[in-house]
């Protein structure tokens, strides 16, 4: 085999050759198309939740199951089958390695297992919709109602328990490739933000993910097999669950929202041609910081869920702090900009829409981090409306940054034209028009997770208004999605490094590289770091 | 844990006095409470995004160059300056957040020191309504309180977790079987207003709501009266 057969991918497709793949780069672009997949539909359900809360009374449904099966999809799908796998499945899968000098992922074939019960996820999810009692039992499956529910909550436990199965193999591959895979050389300190987030992701998924998977088995127990983990009047207790769920599911805000900054890091130092801003202080302050922070702030999801006053204090002040490990990364990122040489791409003007939402989603968080606030605050449409600007809208758009950052990587030609530019506008339009009126009218009590408001009449505009965003991000994304599959095929060739990157996917590696990555052994001295444009 | 309560105990005693809700014979009103804070919150907020924001939008345009081979030239942190970068930033963030605690402590002591003249009432969440038990034994499906007195509700679930969500006085809390959770409000002048259940609780969840009306307390008395002969 020559060296040029080792490094760019055969000509010709070959359905075969993808479905049993052991390459990281394939197995990324998988996941990328999967995850997408399940961003359609979801956004989809999101498109007819819209629509019917644009008017009062039923526009489009015939009973409350439907819209609740509905609001069920769209938010377990968005988490757990865009999110997290976009961006530890996808950004991680294809570009970590690439990163690192890494000729593949420590255990390959266990990789591909990982893909494969993500996709097998993907199928159970998308059988909601055919099974005769549809699970409504929103993403949070909260007992005593998921297990007294006519809805087949083991739909719900088997998606969790795949995806669950798939992540923490996915964890201990990657922990192992960073650790044992560096090119040789390369230093904790050399190591991209993007590799240190997703470090990070992966030990919270790995100490977190176990705790999640006991909850819903619990779950599964008490709906079928008759036992009383959930039920108080045979000695359970109803908050146990919910104790369990956010323990894990708080950290997995952090599971998506740190690598979603690690792109947007990549993009804005490359971008720039600037050296992260204070990098220790990125590192080890804000991503270790998160992670060690991480676990002790989950009740702040309860805060009117009748837990102890003391705690709810105690846990206001540590989802306070959180502030410091998040403002430190805000400071490098902003730091990053500092003098920069910024030239601008599709992909620099999404991590600049990022800028925005990160600002409104994270100060939003602020006064939810208040117990006393919350009293009035939690389960409104301002809850709805701040962790949207953070996943749906802040994390959402660092995977379309990503995808357009690295398009000519994985293709070996360009996205960023006209239509790209046009979709981000319609995008950023479209989520400020959906999502501005609900923190409104969440301040004044509109709730969550209704379809009919007619005791709340005054706020019918508002949801006019919602709707109409909501309509032109779905242009905006299809025009994005159709502009990608173009381009794909069809773009214009792109130079090796378009970017002038010094980060070592782009520098080392060819455009679209094969099994392998790399058509020589990456090795580096102490001086190299991915960011090291200014050579003073 | 014994020690542990005892530590927690100490440091509630240390704030005691924020809760001054029973001196002095005034009642402090939660919802006033809420209010105030959420507009110097609303500030804080506002004045850190702006800032922030400002900063890029300036960084944005002036860095901005048509050069694709211009390198940047950010600052070069001695080991002074990166620890200084973060202590100073991070102390900063730190004071905001321990004056945001505090503030909110003791809007907390507020809303859950409940007055000792308070009306007592029970209220039980069913699958999809709710149901207001009063201390003269009268049962109403809908929430019915005098003004100028002090409202605390003792409140429990049936079936499934419910929450009881009343904007207008901004407060809410869940309700949920095997539990009982409480909430007082203090209802000052005469409105009428809506409770909505607030936690996911099946189909009809966007239907359980029932009006909560604060009447004069001499139509109070006179409804009660009814209610009781009823019986």
């Amino acid at each position: 085999m020559t060296t040029a057969s080792l490094t760019t991918q055969s000509e010709g497709f070959n359905l075969k050759e993808w479905i049993f793949t052991t390459d990281h780069k394939r197995i990324g672009v998988m996941y990328l198309i999967g995850s997408m997949a399940a961003f359609v539909v979801a956004g989809l359900m999101a498109i007819l939740i819209r629509l019917e809360q644009s008017s009062l009374g039923a526009q489009i449904i015939s009973d409350g199951t439907d819209y609740n099966v509905m609001l069920y999809f769209h938010g377990a799908a968005m988490i757990l089958a865009f999110l997290i796998p976009g961006l530890t499945g996808f950004a991680a899968n294809y570009f970590l390695p690439l990163m690192i000098g890494a000729k593949d992922v420590a255990f390959p074939r266990i990789n591909a297992l990982s893909l494969w019960l993500f996709w097998f996820a993907i199928v159970l999810a998308l059988l909601t919709f055919v099974i005769p009692d549809k699970p409504d039992i929103m993403w949070t499956g909260y007992p005593p109602y998921s297990i007294t529910t006519q809805g087949n909550t083991a739909f719900y436990v088997f998606t969790v328990h795949l995806l669950g199965f798939s992540s923490i193999l996915g964890a201990v591959n990657f922990l192992v490739t960073v650790i044992f895979m560096r090119a040789p050389g390369m230093g904790w300190n050399q190591l991209n933000i993007f590799v240190w987030t997703t470090v990070a992701a992966f030990i919270i998924q790995l100490v977190f993910i176990p705790v999640l998977a006991a909850a819903v088995t619990l779950l599964l127990f008490d709906k079928y097999l008759g036992t009383h983990f959930f039920d108080p009047t045979a000695g359970g207790d109803v908050l146990l669950y919910q104790n369990l769920f956010w323990f894990y599911s708080h950290p997995a805000v952090y599971v998506i929202f740190l690598p979603a900054v690690g792109i947007l890091f990549e993009i804005i130092a490359t971008m720039s041609k600037n050296a992260v801003f204070n990098y220790k202080a990125a590192v080890y302050g804000g991503i270790c910081g998160i992670v060690l922070i991480t676990g002790e702030v989950w009740v702040h999801h309860l805060y009117v869920a009748g837990m102890p006053d003391w705690l709810r204090i105690g846990q206001m002040v540590t989802t306070l702090l959180i502030s410091v490990p998040v403002g430190l990364l805000v400071l490098s990122l902003w730091g990053t900009l500092y003098r920069g040489a910024i030239t601008y791409n599709v992909a620099m003007y999404y991590a600049v829409a990022c800028l925005y939402l990160i600002l409104v989603g994270g100060l939003t968080g602020i006064p939810l981090a208040m117990t006393s606030m919350t009293l009035h605050l939690s389960e409104t449409s301002f809850v709805h409306a701040h962790f949207h600007f953070i996943m749906g809208m802040l994390a959402t758009f660092t995977v379309f940054a990503g995808v357009y950052y690295w398009f000519p990587k994985m293709t070996g030609r360009l996205a960023d034209n006209m239509i790209a530019k046009i979709s981000l506008a319609l995008n950023f339009i479209g989520v400020n028009v959906t999502f501005w009126p609900l923190f409104i009218i969440g301040v004044e009590g509109m709730p969550r997770r209704y379809w009919n408001y007619e005791m709340f009449p005054q706020f019918e505009p508002y949801h006019h208004v919602a709707t109409i965003g909501a309509f032109i991000t779905a242009v905006g994304i299809t025009l994005m999605i159709l502009n990608w599959i173009y381009c794909a095929f069809k773009g214009e060739i792109a130079d090796d490094n378009p970017w002038k990157s010094k980060s070592m996917e782009w520098t080392h590696a060819p455009n679209v590289p094969g099994p392998g990555n790399f058509p020589e052994d990456v090795v580096v001295d102490s001086s190299w770091t991915p960011y090291n444009y200014d050579k003073r | 844990m014994k020690r542990m309560s005892s530590v927690v105990a100490g440091i509630t005693s240390l704030v005691a006095p924020l809760a001054a809700n029973a001196q002095d014979g005034v009642i402090q009103d939660p919802a006033e409470g809420w209010d105030n804070l959420w507009y110097e919150m609303l500030v804080d907020i506002t004045v850190i995004g702006v800032v922030f924001m400002i900063a890029a939008i300036y960084m944005l345009i002036r860095y901005r160059t048509k050069d694709p081979d211009a390198v940047g030239r950010g600052p070069k942190l001695t080991k002074a300056q990166a620890i200084a970068w973060v202590l100073i930033p991070a102390s900063i963030f730190m004071a905001d957040d321990f004056f945001l605690s505090a503030k909110g402590w003791s809007l907390w002591n507020i809303q859950r020191g409940v007055p000792d003249n308070a009306l007592e009432i029970k209220v039980t969440g069913y699958q999809w309504y709710w149901e207001f038990e009063y201390e003269n034994g009268v049962i109403l499906e809908e929430l019915i309180v005098p003004i100028g007195q002090p409202v605390v509700l003792r409140m429990t679930g049936e079936d499934v977790i419910h929450s009881f969500g009343l904007p207008e006085y901004r407060i809410k809390e869940d309700v949920m079987p095997g539990r009982v959770t409480y909430l007082w409000f203090y209802p000052k002048e005469a409105k009428e207003t809506v409770v909505t259940c607030t936690e996911f609780c099946g189909v009809a969840h966007s239907e359980m709501y029932t009006r909560v009306a604060a009447i004069d307390p001499m139509e109070y008395e006179a409804l009660m009266a009814k209610e009781v002969a009823e019986m």
